[in-house]
């Protein structure tokens, strides 16, 4: 049903990346992770899940896990007022979607202009970035999807 | 059918095809040696396998044939078309038989004495035989010209140029159904995927059928009603596909039976029933392990050897039957041996031994909880361990695989007569029966299996909850129901209250527990989808499903929502030392509910929840002084209000926790310093109280807790209570009553209020003590009896009595939880003159009275 998905989580070999905006942040996901995007969908309500889960999404009969970037980034919550979007990208044989402000476009990037995260990154930040592309728009983030699904879990409740 | 069975049929009719077209053949050319082998050989197959399995008139008919033609291959008799009619006829006849056996497995009635007499007729009578063959003879010699024919080069049939006749066509179509293959194997891969897309379909149907109800008039509604029905049945279809019949998980256990009996040297049957009984494949690899594990078990320590088995008086061959049945959406497997059972005391010893249980609590353990030890961790009562196995080792695991697909294992033995483990398994994991409730406005669903009942409660109702230090209970008949608020345990935001709540009662293993809902919508079966990785390790929930609108909403855990939520100890730390105490019981009442608060007397004080009719908090301003006492007003009366803690200042806390109690019409507050907590125990008071107002001190959650007598304290608040006999001293005249409990409790409560009332009251702590009392000499005007009790239970009790000269007519009385019908029933019968609700007071001292009069009357 989905094209084969290459695994580039390691290896930053990938010249293509959907990009997509949390605040004033640009980020970047191969878009060969990206399963698709979608508008915003209803979210079935998971209590006491860890607090990124946003929800539940059914996708055409698959239940697809969906985590809202804003709180695994640590950024503040989106007015209730403000779009959002829905980055949906397969992990481990498992659908997730990223809950995001902004979709942007597919940038196509020589993988020697990805450079390695600065030091001076928040420590959040450092965690899931795998590198930054400088840009004329501003710096575009390229995030490791693997850790932004490293959400804390704790004890069973 | 037999696969035996099946193999004969398809065999059989592949050749009978082949068969008539060689006689007719054979007729033309009675010379042809090869065609008359053939046709031998398939008779002479045909005879062997049906005497093999049994199947007698077919035999008959085959082996009359066979001799004929051994016959004609031996050139005893000539090959004519008179001779081959009787043969077609005999042919036919097997066809026929074989026809019905089928359709029925078995041969139908009927009688061939004719056309065997008519085959018979051509070795010895017929004027064909160049020799004379004594018929008798016939049968040995048959065999005998079987080998060398065998070794006789013969050109296939099928080289013979073929001679259509209707005759064949017929006979194949009537008998080669089992040679058709009506099977086909088929990934599992492409099943569930099957599964996946029928569910999809199922979802755009249902946003059709929505769509076309938004509509006046539609001209989809007819072909979406007609996709509607369809797809209702595709998902079906689908669902059963996914089926496969018990005996699937069954066919390594014959064979696993015949080795261990063979390597233990007993013998044993292994009975099996209801293997076409079907379960989805998914449940089908969940069970196969624990059945194999179970089965084990049984060969090895349940069978006992040929020997024992002899010196017992029974059948040297032991009978393991395994059996599954349907029952209302589950599917039970029952593992039932008739060894040497379990003893029980042994069982109980180990788990001592095992620190599961404390001593004095395993004694009070019914056998029933004892036995449920053999699940847990680590037990195993097998005197020596066995290269097969220990009968226990790994039982939690048996336990803990089958409650992992929502299902349960129970064991029950009779010692020397054998020992039964039924698992009751969900038919399927994929497609659950679901109830939908509602909470803080999201929608949630619970599995049904276990779901026991569902009671509204409504606004005007609420006093039915008690609320205790933040625990809330439900008063459900006698039941004192835990209670879980979902909004409150899944953290929901919290919305306006609703105007009735809903408690689905739900069972897990042995806990009971009530959630808490505000809406209870309907049932409906729902596809269990599986949650992903993030949310996984949240106990609370057992899958996800879509519903027909396309939501996704939660399916909940029950066993994951009691242990949560504290109702069950399966998560709890340390529990080996308390479990007794805490494992809950509805069928043996072995524990009681009890509060504890505190009266700032030091210790915790604690009072049977059975007792406690109401909890109050009442305002300080309310509790008014009047002639030394103080009294408040309580729906619509001024009751009497006394201090647990006879130094408390009743206004210094405001509002003031009080503990109503009611007691033949009088009704009393007691006014304590905080309610701290309902717990479960089971109440064993350990040394008597020393001072008034205690009853005794029992260990509770760990920690030494004074028992108030509630007596004492209503004593206290009506000074005319049982005035008469203030001090309960019994005179020489007094009645003789002689009380048989198993709890030390309810004799310690019981007994002073008989005293108080009047009578010479002899305790008892089991019916044997009590037997023992009688035979012994002692005697008494009437007998009150718990019924659940230990080694000797009130029924047994009742009945040696009624055996004794001097108890057989003397009032017996029961006090008992049990009250079902049939118990009661129980009771009568085995000699009871009545049978009371334990702490119903005021029917026990009348019903004392009434025995005790008309007794008198009559003497």
């Amino acid at each position: 049903m989905h094209a084969p998905v290459a695994r580039l989580d390691a290896a930053p070999a990938a010249t293509e990346f959907v990009t997509f905006r949390l605040a004033d942040q640009w980020l970047g996901i191969p878009v060969l992770l990206v399963q698709e995007v979608l508008s915003s969908q209803r979210l079935a309500k998971v209590p006491v899940a860890p607090e990124a889960v946003a929800g539940f999404l059914n996708l055409r009969g698959q239940i697809v896990t969906a985590l809202d970037l804003r709180v695994t980034l640590e950024l503040p919550p989106r007015s209730s007022d403000a779009s959002q979007m829905n980055v949906v990208v397969q992990h481990d044989g498992e659908l997730f979607a990223f809950i995001v402000d902004d979709v942007g476009d597919v940038v196509t990037v020589a993988p020697t202009d990805v450079e390695p995260p600065p030091t001076t990154l928040d420590a959040r930040w450092r965690s899931v970035a795998q590198g930054i592309i400088r840009r004329d728009a501003g710096l575009l983030v390229v995030v490791r999807v693997g850790a932004l699904l490293a959400v804390d879990q704790p004890g069973p409740g | 059918m037999d696969d035996l069975l099946r193999d004969f049929l398809t065999e059989s009719a592949e050749n009978l095809a082949k068969l008539d077209n060689d006689l007719v053949e054979l007729e033309q050319r009675p010379n042809e040696l090869s065609l008359l082998n053939s046709v031998f050989r398939t008779i002479h197959t045909i005879k062997g396998t049906c005497g093999f399995i049994g199947l007698s008139r077919l035999e008959g008919v085959a082996h009359a044939a066979e001799n004929v033609l051994d016959g004609m291959r031996a050139g005893r008799i000539a090959v004519t078309s008179d001779v081959l009619d009787d043969v077609l006829a005999a042919v036919d006849s097997i066809k026929a038989i074989l026809a019905h056996v089928e359709q029925t497995e078995q041969e139908p009635e009927g009688d061939d004495a004719a056309l065997v007499t008519r085959l018979e007729r051509w070795l010895d009578g017929s004027p064909h035989a160049a020799a004379a063959v004594p018929a008798d003879a016939a049968p040995v010699a048959a065999p005998e010209t079987v080998e060398p024919v065998d070794l006789v080069p013969v050109a296939p049939a099928n080289a013979m140029p073929a001679a259509p006749t209707p005759v064949m066509d017929e006979g194949s179509a009537e008998v080669r159904g089992p040679s058709l293959d009506s099977t086909l194997r088929v990934s599992v891969e492409l099943l569930d995927r099957l599964m996946n897309l029928v569910g999809e379909l199922a979802l755009d149907r249902n946003q059709l059928t929505q769509l076309a109800a938004t509509r006046e008039t539609s001209e989809f509604a007819k072909p979406i009603q007609h996709l509607n029905r369809v797809t209702t049945d595709l998902l079906e279809a689908v669902l059963k596909t996914r089926m496969q019949p018990i005996g699937n998980a069954w066919t390594k256990l014959p064979r696993l039976i015949r080795d261990l009996s063979h390597a233990s040297g007993k013998r044993i049957d292994l009975v099996m029933q209801g293997a076409e009984t079907e379960l989805d494949r998914q449940v089908l690899q969940a069970i196969q392990d624990p059945l194999t594990h179970m089965l084990r078990n049984s060969a090895d320590h349940g069978i006992e050897s040929t020997a024992r088995r002899r010196e017992a008086g029974k059948s040297e061959t032991g009978t393991i039957r395994l059996s599954a049945r349907h029952e209302g959406g589950h599917v039970v497997v029952d593992i039932a041996d008739d060894g040497a059972g379990i003893a029980v005391d042994r069982v109980r010893q180990k788990a001592v031994e095992r620190g599961l249980v404390r001593a004095d609590a395993a004694d009070a353990l019914s056998d029933a909880q004892i036995l449920r030890f053999i699940f847990e961790p680590g037990f195993s009562t097998a005197e020596k361990v066995t290269n097969v196995s220990g009968r226990g080792v790994g039982m939690d695991v048996v336990r803990s695989n089958i409650e992992a697909i929502g299902g349960t294992v129970e064991l029950s033995t009779v010692l020397g007569k054998g020992t039964t483990v039924r698992i009751k398994i969900p038919l399927t994991l994929a497609i659950i029966s679901a109830l939908l409730v509602g909470a803080a406005g999201e929608t949630f669903a619970v599995p049904q299996i276990g779901v026991v009942e569902l009671v509204r409660i409504a606004e005007e109702h609420r006093e039915l909850i008690e609320t205790v230090h933040g625990a809330r209970f439900l008063r459900l008949r006698d039941l004192l129901l835990p209670l879980v608020d979902l909004s409150a345990l899944l953290r929901l935001p919290e919305g306006d209250p609703p105007a009735s709540r809903s408690v689905v009662v739900c069972q897990v293993g042995e806990a009971r527990f009530g959630l808490v809902v505000d809406e209870v919508f309907d049932t409906q079966e729902v596809v269990v989808k599986p949650v992903g990785r993030l949310v996984k390790h949240l106990t609370a929930y057992a899958g996800c499903t879509i519903t027909g609108d396309g939501r996704v909403i939660m399916i909940l855990d029950a066993g994951g929502i009691a242990a949560l939520a504290g109702v069950t100890d399966r998560k709890a730390g340390d529990e080996s030392a308390t479990r007794a105490e805490t494992s809950r019981d509805d069928s043996n009442a072995a524990t009681e509910s009890v509060l504890l608060f505190d009266a700032g007397m030091g210790a915790l004080q604690a009072v049977p929840l059975s007792l406690v009719a109401r909890l109050e908090e009442i305002p300080a301003r309310a509790l008014e002084q009047a002639d030394g006492r103080t009294l408040v007003q309580y729906r619509g009366a001024l009751i009497p209000v006394i201090g647990a803690n006879p130094a408390c200042e009743m206004h210094a806390i405001d509002p003031r926790p009080v503990i109503v109690f009611s007691d033949r019409n009088r009704t009393m507050g007691l006014a304590v310093d905080a309610i701290r907590d309902i717990v479960d125990v089971r109440l064993t008071i350990e040394r008597r109280g020393d001072r008034p107002g205690v009853l005794g001190v029992a260990v509770i959650a760990e920690r030494a807790t004074e028992v108030i007598d509630t007596h004492w304290f209503l004593r206290q608040a009506y000074g005319d209570w049982f005035a008469s006999s203030e001090h309960g001293g019994a005179d020489a005249q007094a009645p003789r009553v002689l009380l048989v409990d198993d709890s030390r409790f309810f004799l310690g409560l019981l007994a002073p209020m008989l005293r108080a009332a009047g009578y010479a009251v002899t305790t008892s702590l089991d019916g044997k003590d009590a037997i023992a009392r009688v035979v012994r000499g002692e005697t008494f005007d009437l007998v009150l009896s718990d019924i659940d009790m230990q080694a000797v239970d009130g029924f047994e009790l009742a009945r040696a009595l009624r055996a004794q000269p001097s108890t057989a007519r003397v009032p017996l009385i029961a006090l008992t939880a049990r009250t079902s019908a049939e118990d009661r029933a129980k009771g009568l019968a085995a000699g009871f003159d009545r049978y009371l609700t334990k702490l119903d007071r005021d029917a026990v001292l009348t019903t004392i009275q009434q025995l005790l009069a008309s007794d008198s009357v009559a003497a």
